[in-house]
């Protein structure tokens, strides 16, 4: 056995040079399965986004500076003319919450980064990045070429496929007749399922919609999102964290596997996901 | 190309809370532990969000949307993202004009 074994990504970047070049590849083996799936969901977030009134560069704008599925998908759905700017840097900050918790978990890892390089980073920690990273963290050391090595073409390929999205997705009129005005509830449904952690999902997930469907009736708006939010957060705070299998992480517990909390499985739900 | 400046300002605000809260978390780690009833409400906020958003759709429109809902549901545990949001759409199209 060839001590080559070890890292197997070598033979095939014989061609890059430099200490981290092997590292960067490895980045980008690890996140190649994923490039589709967030392709397909930027098209129909970009083509969503068009029948709401976002011009393709304002679309690109959005994928580049925000870079975060759900949060965009969310912004969509609610997007106005004009938009309603403070309710949707709200709901960004509400949906994105988990990155909270996404950070903590992964900035311990980072040790020998810069303090640019963990803040430019953190900018890119996309729900797919983040699994990806937390995984390579428990197996060899999480360096900044890997990391780059995950979301550079990642990100490329979300800002791409949103913006060209906007372009084709203005094409299409009526979008009622093909039942795209459902695609928003689909895809969160799509994602739903890929969060669900059995039965403890279900006070909060009950909480939130009981909560959301009144406040939908009794107040204007869109307040019932941040309703049914807030509903769902009491409602996991009184039931505490995960125990066992699905616990949630703490600064010590580090090891990544099945029992990381947010989707176990990297789903195309979020160039951020979701969920 | 179109670029409205109260579109840009809405954008920028969404980057700067998105990148807040992804910063926040490696702040909080280095001086308190993230743990007991704050960690219990963490876990829940995002599906609780999703589910929030969606719930008038699904709960409070139609039968054909409902139907529709458990249909996606059901396709999305064994088809991926794009089949399951297909199907879905297609089953709220077929249901509209079945349930009227």
């Amino acid at each position: 056995m060839k001590t080559q074994t070890a890292k197997p990504h070598r033979r095939h970047v014989r061609w890059l040079r430099g200490a981290d070049g092997g590292d960067f590849m490895a980045g980008l083996i690890a996140i190649a399965p994923l490039l589709i799936p967030a392709a397909v969901f930027g098209l129909l977030l970009g083509s969503l986004g068009a029948q709401k009134g976002l011009s393709p560069l304002e679309m690109a704008v959005m994928s580049a500076t925000v870079f975060a599925g759900a949060s965009q998908l969310v912004a969509v759905e609610i997007w106005t003319s004009p938009p309603a700017i403070a309710l949707l840097g709200l709901t960004a900050l509400t949906v994105n919450l988990r990155h909270v918790l996404m950070g903590a978990t992964i900035v311990p890892s980072l040790t020998g980064w810069s303090r640019g390089q963990v803040y430019g980073g953190l900018f890119f920690l996309a729900d797919e990045i983040w699994a990806l990273a937390l995984k390579r963290s428990g197996e060899a050391a999480l360096t900044p070429s890997y990391y780059a090595g995950l979301f550079l073409i990642f990100y490329l390929c979300w800002v791409a496929s949103t913006t060209l999205g906007a372009i084709f997705g203005g094409l299409l009129e009526d979008p009622q007749r093909y039942g795209l005005d459902f695609a928003f509830t689909a895809v969160f449904l799509t994602l739903l399922v890929g969060m669900w952690k059995g039965r403890r999902s279900l006070p909060p997930w009950l909480a939130a919609a009981l909560a959301a469907v009144a406040a939908y009736f009794l107040l204007p708006g869109v307040w019932y999102i941040a309703l049914g939010g807030i509903a769902g957060a009491v409602a996991g705070a009184l039931q505490g964290p995960a125990q066992g299998p699905n616990r949630a992480p703490e600064p010590g517990a580090l090891k990544p596997g099945p029992s990381m909390p947010g989707p176990s499985k990297p789903g195309p739900g979020e160039a951020d996901s979701a969920a | 190309m179109q670029l409205d400046p109260l579109v840009l300002a809405a954008i920028a605000v969404m980057a700067v809370a998105t990148y807040a809260t992804r910063i926040f978390g490696g702040w909080l780690v280095r001086r308190a532990t993230i743990s007991g009833r704050l960690a219990g409400a963490l876990e829940a906020v995002p599906g609780a969000v999703l589910i929030a958003i969606i719930a008038p759709k699904v709960f409070a429109t139609g039968p054909a949307e409902s139907l529709a809902a458990v249909i996606t549901v059901l396709l999305a545990l064994r088809l991926p993202l794009i089949a399951a949001v297909s199907g879905g759409c297609l089953a709220v199209v077929a249901l509209r004009m079945v349930l009227g």
